[in-house]
């Protein structure tokens, strides 16, 4: 048996396959890009070190430029690899905001590194891997491709999550990170072999045109089950959160921030690959499975965060309920509103992308002051540093979805994709949505309380000094979630034009 | 000057003085309290304006329209118009703010309290005149943050719990109308061909009966936690108490009127059917708003609550007329919407001026201040009759338009509604009698006269009582021309007077 599928192996010609160098320049610059992180650590003194950083950051903006060109070259679609590998608008789109996402985790690393005397070339290494680990998985329609791209974003975070290993709860983090992180792949990859096992094919298209409503079989169903609970763990969806708030805390606040936007964007990516390709005609297996799951997960995500203290774990689950509303598209993709899902999804990940990462910002800007990670440690933020308080508020207030910053642009997405598919389960999820919305008030209201009302905690109203590189990180935060909320068509016209 | 976008401006005006004082520097707050009494005095002379443009007559049609798109992908235009129903809500709130930023003192931080008011008006300007659903669904959400803020952070002890409330509340409300929103948008979508947000493109859609009720539900219980009907008003006597004085008046003065217009202007013009259907629940909870409010206010030991109570019963008042669908009745409650954003605005300010110098507002703490300030007193009695109602002030006027247009389709709630007029004067009367009759005590002895600065912040507003009460038929011949649209449009059938039905027997 095996003697003979070695000979059918050895009998059949290779045939290199057709590269188009062009669609994939961004994944190749950022290799490039990777070997000369690793390469211009070795060679230099550690004072120079901070030389590392600027590599890395323009690196990521070098690898943008591709995605320019190919967006204005006119190609819809490049596909390679037997459509193992697709470049069209939408993965373009992602790609974009992964890299941009990328370069302000690199703004907020910087001075966090260089302070805290931490091994700055692994560092961004493993970064920019990660990171093309995401790049790759926009483009990926094929399972396998698919579970490359996922390992490859994932291992460089679990070292990231770790990174401060002198730290109890850093190493915790990595740990749990990495353990629950292996499980939910090993639960995936088994789904996946059920798949390939009923329909034959690992490109997502041959399985997309086998998968059929009602003609399902349960192998099948077993599969995509599978194959979405792998993915529920990478967005921390409720039920298969509980590495989040432990990994968010204990974590590197950078690798907070980055795991927090980048790490769970990719995951959304991926399960819209799967959903928009492989499955588009079986919605009777993921949709009522995922709008369970948006509404727990928005629901649980919320009430927890109520009652934290600790400012990265609040976030932690309000990252989760965001989540959730992210979720909550896809619930109704398939259906005849499909196409206003997918426009949501995206339009939601970077408005979420500009408004989370400047908070992050922020938390990193006044931890410096302050040494704390308490709520309480905000107190008075806008007394003795009016423009860092401003951008908090704006931030809390886009995440709480109130115009006009960038939030509402999001939230108003998810709710029309909701609401357009004319089912009861769109309605029922509206409306969880909207009261969702308002309990989330209370946690960020918390802290804006915390900024405005409240006194100084010691009366220690020395301002706080910010290094260049976090205040442009704020700028282009900042910037981004106004601009979204005033003018969303910067956004929509880019994410309404994409198809799958 | 005619293709000036005057309504864009009344918007953007408040707004870019909102950013113009976060820049200033803090150091100089006399600067910073010009500033922002410069653009709302500005934004005030706009709304002067308007007035003045405003064609009386007509067949109450939107007017000095002002559309561009703004979101093209979903529909979503920037279009603004005024008609007789938002036009005098308009020229209150530009007449109201100059007032209430001059009228009271932060006492702290004036940069952003400055900046936040200027927001609040450019949000109240904005939720006045929008004719996009969602232009006004986000005007409407703006407003919400100046106001936390300023109560939160500029207000009396238990602020930070009130500012809550009063966010969780409103906010709690408007998610629903978001959805409602959104799902009218995307039936109407099937009728109309195209995807728009446009008031006036969407009333031309009609709904089943079923959807239209539960999308008016939505929409109305939004307006119902702004107005605040009985019984989502939980919000209002905490909000009101512990904000600060311009907080209040603002509050008291426009923010409630978001409630009522939404009504009139939104769940009427969308779903008519629905709105017809829901009649009697609408005209009972509003009765009851005018019973409960004045029982709650004259149990009241603080004089804040008492005017705080006031406004749940002046408020079930206009919601009962809105309700009557009889020209008359709506015409009385548009017109009573601006007589109680000035009459309580006053009020409010009277109470934050006895609460500056005698630090408490406990009723039973103040005593025979006509004695030693019989001005203040005067003003006090003049601004309080007109809220109680009085004859040839301005309450007298919307009160009785209201009683009697509902007295036509809506009998029985009148005659229970009209104990309300009684009650106001009872918890008003009592109020002020334990407050400024008798002998002063030691402690308010020394309660200073009304000084030449605050008799200036409160003549326009006086002057508005009794021009109102005595000559209303300028107001009303502009209002009137909308309000008969509106009644059209709800489709209600109309009775004939009593008058004319005698003559038709005869």
């Amino acid at each position: 048996m095996l003697s003979t599928l070695l000979a059918s192996d050895v009998v059949a010609p290779f045939s290199s396959p057709k590269i188009d160098y062009h669609a994939l320049a961004p994944e190749l610059v950022l290799a490039g890009v990777i070997v000369a992180v690793l390469l211009a650590d070795l060679f230099l003194e550690e004072s120079k070190k901070w030389v590392l950083s600027t590599i890395a950051g323009f690196g990521l903006l070098a690898a943008f430029i591709p995605i320019v060109t190919l967006a204005v070259s006119g190609h819809r679609a490049r596909s390679m690899f037997g459509g193992a590998y697709v470049v069209d608008t939408y993965s373009l789109l992602v790609k974009g905001i992964f890299l941009l996402a990328g370069y302000v985790v690199v703004l907020l690393s910087q001075n966090y590194l260089e302070e805290g005397d931490y091994y700055q070339g692994e560092y961004y290494f493993l970064l920019l891997s990660s990171i093309l680990g995401m790049v790759m998985m926009g483009s990926s329609r094929d399972l396998v491709t698919i579970f490359v791209s996922l390992e490859f974003l994932s291992i460089p975070a679990y070292m990231l999550a770790a990174w401060r290993k002198r730290d109890l709860k850093s190493n915790e983090a990595g740990t749990k990170y990495y353990l629950l992180g292996v499980f939910a792949s090993a639960v995936m990859l088994y789904g996946m072999s059920l798949l390939y096992g009923d329909t034959g094919t690992t490109i997502l298209k041959g399985i997309g045109a086998k998968l059929q409503n009602g003609s399902m079989s349960p192998v099948a169903v077993l599969g995509i089950v599978f194959v979405i609970i792998g993915f529920a763990f990478k967005v921390s969806a409720v039920p298969f959160h509980n590495w989040a708030p432990d990994t968010y805390q204990g974590a590197p606040t950078p690798i907070t921030a980055f795991l927090s936007v980048a790490s769970k964007a990719a995951g959304f990516v991926a399960l819209i690959n799967l959903i928009y390709v492989a499955f588009p005609h079986g919605g009777d297996v993921f949709q009522p499975m995922i709008g369970v799951m948006a509404a727990s997960t928005m629901t649980l995500g919320n009430v927890m965060a109520l009652r934290q203290t600790n400012i990265v774990r609040m976030l932690a689950y309000s990252s989760i309920s965001q989540g959730g509303f992210i979720l909550m598209p896809l619930a109704v993709a398939g259906g005849k509103s499909s196409g206003n899902a997918l426009t949501a999804i995206v339009t939601y990940l970077a408005v979420y992308a500009a408004t989370n990462l400047g908070l992050f910002a922020v938390i990193i800007a006044v931890s410096r002051k302050t040494r704390s990670g308490e709520v309480s440690s905000w107190g008075g933020l806008f007394s003795y540093a009016p423009l860092l308080g401003v951008l908090a508020t704006a931030f809390l207030a886009s995440l709480a979805g109130i115009p006009p910053l960038g939030g509402w642009v999001a939230k108003f997405g998810a709710f029309r994709a909701v609401i357009t598919s004319g089912t009861n389960w769109g309605y029922a999820l509206a409306i969880v949505g909207a009261v969702n919305s308002v309990i989330a008030f209370g946690y960020y209201g918390s802290l804006m309380r915390e900024i405005w009302m409240k006194p100084v905690p010691d009366g220690d109203t020395a301002p706080i000094r910010t290094p260049s590189s976090l205040n442009a990180a704020l700028m282009i935060c900042g910037g981004a979630t106004l601009a979204l909320g005033v003018v969303p068509g910067i956004i929509l016209r880019f994410s309404d034009i994409i198809k799958l | 000057m005619n293709n000036f976008p005057i309504l864009t401006a009344l918007v953007l005006v408040p707004a870019a003085g909102a950013l113009v004082v976060a820049l200033m520097s803090k150091r100089h707050p006399d600067i910073v309290k010009l500033a922002g009494v410069g653009f709302s005095v500005v934004t005030g002379a706009l709304s002067i304006w308007v007035l003045g443009k405003f064609h009386t007559g007509g067949d109450g049609s939107f007017q000095l329209v002002s559309q561009h798109s703004w979101i093209k992908q979903w529909g979503i235009g920037w279009h603004l118009g005024i008609d007789g129903i938002s036009l005098f809500l308009v020229v209150l709130t530009g007449i109201l703010f100059p007032i209430a930023l001059l009228g009271s003192d932060s006492h702290h931080d004036i940069k952003p309290y400055t900046a936040w008011i200027l927001l609040l008006e450019a949000g109240v300007m904005g939720s006045f005149l929008s004719l996009d659903l969602f232009l006004f669904f986000v005007f409407f959400e703006i407003v919400l943050v100046p106001m936390y803020f300023l109560i939160g952070g500029w207000g009396y002890d238990k602020r930070v719990y009130a500012a809550l409330k009063f966010f969780i509340y409103t906010m709690l409300g408007s998610a629903f109308m978001l959805v409602g929103i959104l799902t009218t948008v995307f039936l109407a979508k099937a009728q109309l061909g195209h995807i728009t947000f446009d008031l006036v493109e969407l009333q031309k859609a009609s709904f089943a009966v079923s959807t239209g009720r539960w999308l008016f539900l939505a929409f109305a219980i939004a307006f119902a936690v702004k107005v605040p009907i009985f019984p989502f008003h939980t919000w209002l006597p905490d909000a009101h108490t512990q904000a600060p004085t311009a907080g209040s008046v603002l509050l008291a003065g426009v923010m409630l009127k978001l409630g009522t217009y939404g009504l009139l202007r939104f769940s009427f013009g969308l779903f008519p059917e629905a709105t017809r259907y829901f009649r009697p629940l609408f005209l009972t909870l509003g009765v009851i708003g005018i019973l409960y409010g004045a029982i709650v206010a004259t149990m009241q030991k603080d004089l804040k609550r008492v005017v705080a109570y006031s406004s749940v019963a002046h408020m079930g008042f206009i919601v009962l007329g809105a309700f009557a669908f009889t020209g008359q009745a709506v015409s009385g409650s548009v017109l009573q919407m601006i007589n109680h954003g000035v009459s309580t605005g006053a009020l409010f300010l009277l109470v934050g001026m006895i609460s500056e110098r005698r630090h408490t507002r406990e009723i039973s703490q103040l005593k025979g201040l006509q004695s030693v300030a019989p001005i203040f007193a005067g003003v006090f009695t003049l601004v309080m009759l007109s809220s109680i109602g009085v004859p040839g002030l301005n309450g007298f006027v919307g009160e009785f338009m209201i009683l009697i247009g509902t007295f036509l389709t809506a009998r029985w709630w009148t005659v229970v509604a009209a104990a309300g007029v009684i009650l106001a004067a009872l918890y008003l009367l009592w109020a002020y009698q334990r407050v400024f009759h008798g002998q002063p005590d030691e402690a308010n002895k020394t309660f200073s006269e009304l000084k030449l600065k605050e008799a200036l912040v409160l003549a326009p507003l006086l002057g508005i009582i009794v021009f109102t009460g005595v000559y209303p038929k300028p107001m009303l011949d502009r209002i009137q021309p909308a309000v008969n649209k509106l009644v059209q449009h709800v489709d209600y059938p109309q009775p004939q007077s009593p008058i004319a039905a005698a003559e038709g027997g005869q």
